[in-house]
């Protein structure tokens, strides 16, 4: 596959940009609009200029930008390939939401400490579109570890001791996925002198007994497996709802564990690439895991009467709908996987808005209260309706039509399980999000209350999301092109074989 | 030229600045901080003309009086040893600076005589890094050694007791030292590294020289506080005065593992360490066990420098296990690691000092967000420092680490990996556990005020005095741009300095 | 293996008085004591460069008629002799830093027990 690299700084500029944006923040913490105004300027800054990478990525025209050497022979650099970009486009776009959405939401809560919080999502922000544009795995770890630490700030914003034992809780986790992480990708260096991403995995002709890979592949996985949130590495993810709740919006259901899910596919389609998946029985290993996670997180999604938890189980689930699809390593399974990356973030960040939204209007976190609260919050829930729909994979949502792809690459490569798989998740995400549903229209409210719909900083995205997520699923190649960039990146991951 | 004689002057200017600046200042005390001051800024410009020029011109030796080697004694500016003799006096200056606030409030009338000690102190190490004689080196070693117990012994009620101990040890140490040299002497019939160097290969068979090698091993890891080896170390860094600690914790232990470098590499060479007798082996399993113990003894403290204290003997046991895997990436980040802990520990210990200042106090179980609140850029450093100890990327400690995973992973032995990947998660606990009270831990309503007056001191704190920030910042600044800058490094400096048939 | 012990008896007189001197350092309670064990184990590696150093009937290498014929093979190395000159310089410079320390722990404490100082510290 011709690719054609061209030295540019724009990948450089949209990693920074929110990074430059922290002094700011941090030093016009007494002027609350004006720090916010560099919030906003930040992410759509960093928005215009992941985007300005998309047509070139799209034609396998790749910007790459290099620092300087971090290590003899391995150097800082980031690159801008389709699927980079794909990623960094969904986590900036959202963060744009995210932003005005968190405004509404720290003042409407009337939250401590929102400079603090403001600088470490800025720092989140680098961290992933640094993780999406890393052109190696030193370079990914690199980013991958900045936006473990910028996290825990926002983990821990409560400042409650359960949020500090959450904190806790996730680092432990996280730390020890990087500390995996970074032998795993010592030991590949060590064996195969590079640690470049490259088109068909890295290993290239070097052969290796089968116990070494087994167990660096599932080194790797320990690594970045646990952002993904693969049972059984996901306990963290539920905890972390202590977390305000654009904190879960944005990191748990975009960045932190996108960025692990990111990291499952970069390992397998471009560390590993998909003959040495195939000959090795990678493939399986993966599979087994991401079946066995998304069926036992929907049965545990069912059980939770905390929403925010219910729905970080969902995730959790949806994470690993993803990794099945690369797992199978057939076109139209990539596709459907890093499809549905883009679909379950816009209908999850949804969800969690909702679920915010309900929060600060009513404060209510629990499923069980939420009786009635369709006539109250009409806006919310009917964004809501539509983000649930999505989820259980029912058109016209954007998770019908990622769903669809993840199926029929299952029957492309006749894993049939796989489709079992699919239907039965399918049921049990309408089992356990449906209820919720018909809670808030047809049970009436016990309580009398007429606070209204949350303020219009939190209303507008949440509209805006659950509108994009249906539009995705009406026209999956409109405006960014989604369905453009699932085939790109497929081919990428696939070119050895097909 | 006085320039020729660059790499005299680096020990020359610290000991005349010390005999200068100690009559002076009992006559005129302000005197003798500026006239201190002065001599070590020629010594840290001294070490970087050395550096450049080792750099471009390749190495140099002086010979001493004129002498010429073996028979005189010869500094050697190589690449390995001028640049860890600009971490001493790099160091030193820094921390220099810092101790003219901190002194006169924790030894106040007592400056004129800490700033001479230090002096010394910094004298001695430079010397022991720079020259190529072995005896010599004992007599640098023990000007090092003497001003350390000196150091050590001004700090608080306990310190005395601790400079006593640490005194016994350290001369038993010197003491084995130097009989190894005897040993060594008996055999070779001389004192000079690169004669001695010359005459090993002769002498494989005999039993005299392994004798010497051990004897030179412990005496030195003594002196390295190398695990089992550091009994002396927690109660000597916890006891001392803020500055002392501080001189004491980058450098001191970090020059006696180059001498071990340099005595099992350049002297010994490769091949007799590691294969005739393999004493390679023992210090890399010593170290690896240094590592856990240290990091497991460094959870159960309850005061931060104790904390810090144990903390160095793990990270001891990273630069000795770099050493024992006697292997070019192992011998990469031990040497890396001797510059990137010298820039944390300087970090956390100079933290400890101005939390020290300002509250008296540096017991965790005290510490809560009024710390934070009072002293944003001090945290902050201290932040920035303990992700680095813990290994997270881009700072400094993760790179030594990366290496020494490499080393291991190159010497195919499975457990030393294991050793550095849980030892950063042992990091992890203790060192999140003070961030966590230092940020997130709300001070207490009512505490009565009269039963803990010393650290009640607070009511006006403040960020620590400029002059005590700027270094904190500076090695605070050093711990990130190192990381990110030590390809430059590795490439440059290192990677020229590793010895032949590692 | 008698004529091996007779001709190398020193060594091990010296390998006694350094052991006594580390005996005394570790064991001893008495600080005092402590530091007559370090003088000792000092001595003792003095004691080990001044006798590897000596021959059977030999001279310094001086070249003075009142010294007979220069033999080349006669002469002793002075160089582990001078050495210890410095070693014995650097020895007094220990004790007295040492003694020192004692003194200032007995002004405080009272006494020079080991563990009694410990106690006291509390």
């Amino acid at each position: 596959m011709p690719i054609d690299v061209y030295i540019s700084t724009v990948p450089f500029y949209a990693v920074i940009v929110s990074l430059i944006a922290v002094p700011f923040i941090l030093f016009s913490s007494r002027i609350p609009n004006l720090r916010e105004f560099w919030t906003l300027a930040a992410s759509v800054i960093k928005f215009l200029l992941v985007f300005s990478l998309v047509p070139n990525a799209l034609s396998n025209r790749v910007a790459e930008f290099t620092f300087f050497e971090i290590s003899p022979n391995i150097s800082l650099t980031l690159r801008a390939d389709p699927f980079g970009v794909y990623f960094a486009l969904i986590a900036s776009g959202l963060w744009i939401l995210t932003s005005l959405y968190s405004i509404g939401y720290v003042r409407g809560l009337n939250e401590h400490k929102q400079t603090r919080y403001f600088a470490s999502f800025a720092v989140c922000l680098s961290s992933t579109i640094g993780v999406a544009f890393a052109a190696n795995l030193l370079t990914f770890i690199v980013f991958y570890e900045m936006l473990t630490i910028a996290t825990y700030p926002l983990v821990i914003h409560k400042e409650t001791p359960e949020a500090i034992s959450a904190g806790r809780k996730y680092l432990i986790y996280t730390l020890s996925a990087g500390v995996a992480l970074i032998v795993a990708i010592a030991w590949t260096y060590n064996l195969t002198g590079t640690v470049e991403f490259q088109y068909g995995g890295l290993f290239g002709t070097v052969s290796l007994p089968d116990e070494t890979v087994k167990i660096l592949f599932l080194l790797f996985m320990a690594g970045v497996g646990v952002k993904a949130g693969i049972m059984p590495l996901h306990s963290w993810l539920p905890t972390a709802m202590a977390a305000p709740t654009p904190v879960s919006a944005l990191l748990h259901a975009v960045a932190v564990v996108k960025s692990g899910v990111f990291g499952v596919v970069r390992v397998v389609g471009f560390v590993f690439g998909p003959e040495m998946m195939k000959n090795y029985g990678l493939n399986n290993i993966l599979f087994v895991f991401a079946g066995f996670t998304i069926i036992l997180a929907s049965l545990l999604a069912l059980r939770e009467d905390n929403l925010k938890r219910r729905l970080a189980y969902s995730t959790i689930g949806h994470l690993s709908y993803i990794v099945l699809g690369v797992a199978l390593l057939s076109p139209d399974g990539v596709t459907g996987g890093v499809m549905h990356l883009a679909a379950h973030a816009t209908m999850k960040i949804t969800l969690f808005f909702c679920a915010g939204a309900i929060y600060v209007s009513l404060h209510k976190e629990n499923v069980s209260e939420l009786d009635g609260i369709g006539k109250i919050m009409p806006w919310t829930m009917g964004a809501f309706t539509i983000g649930a729909i999505g989820l259980a994979g029912i058109p016209p949502i954007n998770g019908f039509v990622s769903k669809f792809y993840i199926g029929a690459g299952a029957i492309e490569s006749h894993d049939y399980f796989a489709l079992v798989i699919l239907l039965v998740s399918g049921l049990l995400n309408a089992a356990y999000l449906f209820p919720i549903i018909v809670r808030a229209y047809f049970k009436e409210s016990n309580n009398q209350q007429f606070k209204s719909e949350a303020n219009l900083f939190m209303v507008i995205p949440i509209v805006v999301t659950a509108i994009l997520s249906l539009i995705f699923g009406l026209a999956p190649n409109l405006w960014f092109r989604i369905f453009d960039f699932g085939t790109t990146v497929a081919k990428n991951i696939l070119g050895g074989i097909n | 030229m006085i320039w020729e004689h660059f790499p005299a002057l680096i020990p020359i200017s610290l000991l005349l600045g010390a005999l200068i600046s100690a009559p002076l200042g009992i006559w005129k005390r302000f005197v003798s901080y500026p006239i201190a001051l002065t001599a070590v800024g020629i010594s840290f410009t001294s070490a970087i003309v050395a550096l450049i020029y080792v750099l471009n011109e390749g190495s140099y030796s002086y010979h001493l009086g004129g002498w010429f080697p073996p028979i005189g004694i010869e500094y050697v500016i190589d690449p390995l040893s001028s640049f860890v003799v600009l971490i001493v006096v790099g160091v030193g200056f820094f921390v220099m600076i810092y101790s003219h606030r901190s002194l006169q409030d924790e030894l106040s009338m007592k400056e004129v005589q800490f700033h001479a000690v230090a002096l010394l102190y910094l004298a001695g190490l430079s010397g022991m890094v720079v020259t190529g004689d072995l005896f010599n080196l004992y007599v640098f070693l023990e000007i090092a050694s003497l001003s350390a117990y000196a150091l050590v012994a001004v700090g608080e009620k306990r310190a005395t007791f601790s400079a006593f101990r640490y005194l016994m040890l350290g001369t038993i140490g010197a003491s084995f030292y130097l009989l190894g040299l005897g040993y060594l002497y008996l055999v070779t019939g001389s004192l000079n590294m690169a004669d001695i160097a010359k005459i090993i290969p002769m002498l494989h068979e005999n039993t005299l020289v392994a004798v010497a090698l051990a004897l030179m091993v412990v005496g030195i890891g003594l002196k390295m506080a190398l695990f089992p080896l550091h009994l002396w170390l927690p109660d000597a860094y916890t006891y001392a005065p803020s500055v002392g600690s501080a001189y004491l914790a980058p450098i001191g232990t970090k020059v006696s593992a180059y001498v071990l470098i340099r005595i099992l590499f350049t002297v010994f060479q490769p091949h007799y360490v590691e294969e005739v007798f393999p004493i390679t082996t023992i210090i890399v399993w010593l170290s690896a066990t240094g590592i856990i113990v240290g990091s497991i003894m460094a959870i159960a403290q309850k005061e931060l420098k104790r904390m810090l204290a144990y903390s160095s003997v793990a990270q001891i046991g990273y630069i000795g296990l770099g050493i024992g895997l006697a292997n070019p990436l192992g011998f990469i980040g031990a040497v890396l690691h001797i510059l990137n802990h010298a820039m944390m520990k300087a970090a956390l210990f100079l933290v400890s000092g101005n939390l020290r200042y300002r509250f008296g106090s540096t017991d965790i179980s005290h510490f809560n967000q009024k710390m934070r609140i009072a002293m944003p850029w001090t945290s902050a450093v201290f932040a920035v420092a303990s992700l680095s100890m813990i290994g997270i990327p881009p700072t400094a400690g993760f790179f030594s680490k990366w290496y020494l995973v490499l080393g291991s992973i190159d010497s195919g032995n499975w457990f030393f990996v294991v050793v550095i990947a849980l030892s950063s998660l042992l990091n992890a606990v203790y060192f999140f556990r003070v961030l966590e009270k230092m940020y997130l831990v709300r001070q207490a309503e009512h505490v009565s005020l009269d039963a803990d007056k010393s650290f009640h001191k607070e009511f006006k704190v403040k960020e620590a005095p400029i002059s005590m920030l700027i270094p904190t910042l500076i090695f605070g600044a050093a711990v990130i741009v190192l990381g990110l800058l030590n390809a430059l490094i590795v490439n440059n400096i290192i990677k020229i300095a590793i010895p032949n048939g590692l | 293996m008698i004529e091996q012990f007779l001709g190398h008896s020193a060594y091990f007189f010296i390998v006694i008085l350094l052991l006594i001197g580390m005996y005394g350092m570790l064991f001893k309670k008495n600080l005092i004591k402590k530091l007559i064990g370090m003088n000792i184990l000092q001595s003792s590696i003095i004691l080990f460069y001044v006798v590897s150093a000596y021959k059977w009937n030999a001279t310094v290498p001086v070249l003075d008629p009142r010294l007979g014929e220069p033999i080349p093979m006669q002469y002793i190395n002075p160089l582990p002799h001078t050495l210890m000159l410095t070693a014995i310089v650097v020895s007094v410079a220990t004790t007295g830093v040492a003694l020192a320390l004692i003194v200032v722990l007995y002004k405080r404490y009272h006494t020079l027990d080991e563990d009694e100082l410990l106690e006291r510290m509390k």
